[in-house]
């Protein structure tokens, strides 16, 4: 394994061990995302459309995954640990790598029981709308893990995480709402990969200038 | 100008000022400040609060980009040591695990004996398998420390080192010191403890 996936893997690993004994992000990831579907379900018109519908998922998965990444920075932030981290010989962004894998570790988590209880509520999983969801949560977890890192050396971080996140996963919603509910679902799964592959590399090439003053 | 520096080697400079100033927003916290400290120097950095002295160390360690001025510090990232006001650790995480996680950041070879060998050197060595989360503030300071010295570090910045710590973790500290060999800067509102050992003073205002 090569330095820096050695050190991707072992801030990764440090995030899932983190969650696994503080459990802070992820029973709360699980309880909005169930809870949102519920209201939903009760709040939708019988007979509403499936676009309404899976319409209504995206809007869950999305705001889900702003909570968890309102936490994301969260125990790098309460000791200054992410001095430590900028402060080691390796590439900075392999904290940004290390960190998107947990976030998105987190989202798949929070999906396995949302997609489940949007088909029990809503309608069917189509194999389209799965594959959508796979390749959103990539790009929301690139994302907004930069915009997290952003917001978490602000002083105004509650307001400028969603502000910044939620205009840049527009393109998200309507390529994941348009894969799930079109004839032909391909160029919108294709629109998601160019979302992730770009946002990817900008992430990924910025953090270092986000971490440093 | 706010930094008195004595007999300084200007032939081999680790770190470099030139008119170095730091601002926040209005608040002007270093301004015009030229020194230049030497290889292998211990400097002290005194003042009162708010003079600028964590901001200096912090500069020094690339935490913060200077306002204006230059600032050189002839020192890879990696071989540079900072201890500051936190101590840079996860709560959640075991001492042995924080260490662990830095050894592998900073690619330490034989990471786990060093790690052990910096924990029985700051007397964690018992409480390696708790949590932070647990420790006291002396022991955070002592574990703190652990990290510090864990890459053995050509340059230390320490921001106020004996904070927390009791007369059991005064005296590691100032063994572990005696033995450090490299340039070390040291930030204290009280020089007094480290003032033999000081070859430098920098007096902040």
């Amino acid at each position: 394994m090569s330095a820096y996936a050695a050190d991707v893997a072992a801030l990764a690993r440090k995030d899932l061990l983190l969650e696994f004994r503080s459990r802070d992000t992820l029973p709360a990831m699980l309880l909005f995302v169930v809870s949102a579907l519920t209201v939903f379900h009760f709040a939708l018109p019988g007979g509403s459309s499936e676009r309404a519908e899976t319409g209504l998922l995206w809007i869950a998965i999305v705001f889900t995954a702003l909570l968890g990444l309102a936490r994301a920075f969260a125990a790098e932030r309460e000791q200054g640990v992410l001095d430590g981290l900028v402060l080691a010989p390796s590439d900075r962004s392999a904290i940004w790598l290390g960190k998107t894998i947990g976030v998105t570790v987190f989202l798949v988590l929070a999906e396995l029981v949302a997609l489940p209880a949007f088909a029990l509520f809503f309608h069917p999983l189509s194999w389209e709308l799965v594959a959508a969801v796979a390749l959103a949560d990539l790009g929301i977890a690139a994302i907004g893990t930069l915009l997290a890192a952003m917001a978490a050396a602000s002083r105004a971080r509650e307001l400028l995480l969603p502000l910044l996140f939620l205009p840049l996963v527009i393109p998200v919603v309507i390529g994941g709402v348009g894969a799930s509910v079109a004839a032909e679902p391909g160029s919108f799964l294709a629109f998601l990969g160019l979302y992730d592959a770009v946002f990817a590399i900008l992430c990924w090439a910025s953090f270092e200038y986000v971490v440093t003053e | 100008m706010l930094g008195v520096l004595q007999a300084p080697d200007y032939t081999r400079a680790v770190i470099r000022a030139r008119k170095l100033s730091k601002r926040f927003g209005d608040k002007r916290v270093l301004e015009g400040l030229n020194l230049e400290v030497p290889r292998g120097g211990f400097v002290l950095v005194t003042g009162p609060n708010g003079s600028g002295k964590t901001t200096f160390l912090r500069l020094c360690a690339g935490l913060y980009a200077p306002t204006n001025g230059e600032l050189e510090v002839d020192a890879p990232r990696g071989s540079i040591g900072f201890l500051g006001h936190e101590p840079l650790v996860y709560r959640e995480l075991t001492a042995l695990e924080n260490l662990d996680l830095y050894g592998r950041l900073y690619r330490i070879p034989e990471r786990r004996e060093r790690c052990g060998a910096m924990l029985e050197r700051f007397g964690l060595w018992d409480v390696r398998n708790e949590r932070a989360a647990t420790f006291s503030r002396g022991m955070l300071q002592r574990l703190a420390l652990c990290r510090t010295f864990l890459h053995e570090p050509n340059l230390l910045l320490l921001d106020e080192p004996f904070d927390g710590l009791d007369a059991d973790g005064e005296k590691r500290l100032h063994l572990k010191l005696a033995e450090h060999g490299s340039t070390v800067l040291v930030a204290t509102h009280d020089p007094k403890p480290l003032s033999v050992r000081a070859t430098a003073r920098l007096a902040l205002t």
